[in-house]
């Protein structure tokens, strides 16, 4: 399966994919409207300091913590990806409490939220990839 | 073919499904549900109230969940008694069942203190089970003054989903904090302070000695009116099944890290269980629903043929209360014990962290719990601290506390 890679070597640490990361998953077609002025909810970070960056999304672990942690039964592994079903999910963030890379995160909502690879947006493959100046971030199988 | 027979259909009863399943495709599963509902999520009873889910939500697994993994499920039926020299299950409704293996997830049940006059008061309830939820949502209105005995995880948070329905909540505990299993005097404090500004009133360290009907008479000598009680003074596992054949049992039946227990083919998970706690190498009853999905997974593959193990389970919670979220996990080591605390506070929010040995022990966080798996990671490995900069990741958990070529192995490959 095809998952999402940092090289650390390239990472400008310029936070792009986490701007293109939002926009893909705001539902919205402008990226103005979608996150000027706003607080964003990325599904990937970036991390480092001034010298050393890096992005983190989620690892889509084949044996994953998040899924057999959750209290409501939202998280799954569909064809290996891990999605989260937003409805069922309460918030509780025990996924948060277990996710060794840090991966998850609570949305606006409250409830949490996890890079299901773009998917089922409209970007339909990982917008943070597309829009990596650097190829910093890549999209393939290992 | 195999012949599978749970008894119990919660949590650990759904990992043992798939567990098996992971294995061995065509065995026969039979699982015994002594409730009369689908799987559902225990703690989601809370959220039910507050309307945060509902009853289709709230089921733990889709609707096709048995059909898929070809389960025959008793719904409303009862396991009596174990026959181990036989190898069958005598159920309440006159029927038997034979097993090759044999799952016990029996869970635990409310404890009941034999308090004086508790049946003169007419609207009492326990909160387990959604049947409880329901009675409860049934048996309130806006004017209703509730009284909780019990300011544990399963009190303040039937407290949290009641407030907006009822015209009054109390919560007493015989305790002198709140949440006494996951916090320590501090933690509990913030939490308590958050609790009472949202509404809830708290008598701590004093307990209901009588009732007599809508009253309750403290220890400290107050009378506490309402018109509806719900105790949630502790819950106990239910083991009589298994002790009665001889099965191992402290409080809890006694499982290894294969989740067998003492007898042959017989294999036990979730809250009934007492196991090895991995953070301070004790056994424990850990009484929490990742746990009993990771326990019963466990068990399952091994009743299948497999040899799985879970040897890294530690206490750990997640909970929110009004917006404010706090997790712990592992053993709180203090100086006492040996360890060494690292804190880190404010008005609302705090940070510790139980530094024992050179590992990281346990922690308590109230407040910004984002990336906070990365310390339970940090646990459940016994990461040695002088390995990576503790410095940093006790600031706030983060990847880049660990030295460059581990990060590239976290993050480079497929895991």
């Amino acid at each position: 399966m095809k998952r999402v890679f940092v090289n650390e070597k390239w990472c400008l640490g310029c936070h792009l994919c986490e701007y293109n990361c939002a926009f893909a998953n705001s539902g919205l077609d402008n990226m103005a409207k979608a996150l000027k002025d706003k607080k964003i909810y990325p599904r990937i970070r970036i991390e480092g300091d001034e010298n050393i960056n890096y992005a983190v999304s989620c690892r889509h672990c084949t044996d994953p913590m998040c899924v057999k942690s959750c209290i409501t039964g939202a998280l799954s592994i569909n064809d290996g990806v891990i999605t989260i079903n937003q409805e069922k999910c309460v918030g509780c963030l025990t996924c948060i409490l277990v996710c060794p890379y840090g991966c998850i995160s609570q949305n606006e909502n409250s409830v949490a939220q996890k890079c299901e690879l773009c998917l089922k947006n409209s970007s339909g493959e990982p917008a943070c990839v597309k829009g990596c100046p650097n190829n910093a971030i890549v999209y393939e199988e290992r | 073919m195999s012949k599978y027979v749970i008894i119990g259909n919660s949590t650990a009863a759904a990992g043992c499904i798939e567990g098996i399943r992971s294995v061995d495709n065509s065995g026969e599963i039979t699982v015994v549900s002594g409730e009369n509902h689908f799987v559902y999520s225990r703690p989601l009873i809370s959220y039910y109230l507050e309307e945060k889910t509902d009853l289709q939500r709230m089921k733990y697994r889709p609707d096709d969940f048995y059909e898929k993994n070809k389960c025959n499920v008793l719904y409303g039926v009862k396991a009596e008694k174990i026959d181990k020299e036989k190898s069958e299950v005598y159920l309440d409704n006159g029927e038997k069942l034979s097993y090759e293996k044999l799952m016990i997830a029996t869970g635990s049940s409310p404890f009941v203190p034999p308090f004086k006059g508790l049946d003169t008061v007419e609207n009492k309830f326990s909160f387990m089970t959604i049947d409880d939820a329901l009675a409860i949502e049934k048996t309130v209105d806006e004017n209703s003054k509730v009284l909780i005995v019990g300011a544990g995880l399963i009190g303040l948070k039937c407290a949290e989903g009641l407030l907006e329905k009822v015209g009054k909540i109390s919560v007493c505990d015989l305790a002198d904090r709140v949440l006494s299993s996951i916090f320590d005097d501090e933690c509990a404090k913030i939490m308590q302070n958050h609790l009472e500004e949202k509404g809830i009133e708290f008598l701590l360290g004093d307990s209901a000695e009588e009732f007599n009907g809508n009253t309750a008479k403290m220890m400290s000598g107050k009378d506490v009116e309402f018109d509806v009680l719900i105790l949630a003074v502790g819950v106990r596992s239910n083991i009589a099944i298994a002790k009665e054949i001889g099965i191992d049992t402290n409080r809890a039946i006694l499982v290894d890290n294969a989740m067998k227990t003492s007898l042959e083919n017989i294999y036990s998970a979730g809250d009934c269980t007492e196991y090895v706690d991995f953070s301070s190498n004790s056994k424990k009853v850990m009484a929490i629903l990742p746990n009993a999905y990771l326990q019963g997974n466990t068990a399952g593959k091994n009743m299948a043929g497999e040899s799985a193990v879970f040897d890294n389970a530690i206490p750990m919670n997640s909970i929110g209360f009004f917006g404010l979220h706090a997790m712990s996990a592992g053993s709180y080591f203090d100086e006492k014990d040996g360890g060494k605390c690292y804190i880190e506070k404010g008005e609302r929010h705090i940070k510790k962290l139980f530094v024992k040995d050179g590992v990281l022990s346990g922690f308590i966080i109230i407040g910004d719990v984002s990336k906070a798996g990365i310390y339970t990671n940090l646990i459940r490995n016994k990461t040695e601290l002088s390995e990576i900069d503790f410095e940093t990741i006790k600031k706030s958990p983060t990847l880049f506390a660990f030295s460059k070529e581990n990060r590239g192995k976290m993050l480079g490959g497929v895991v």
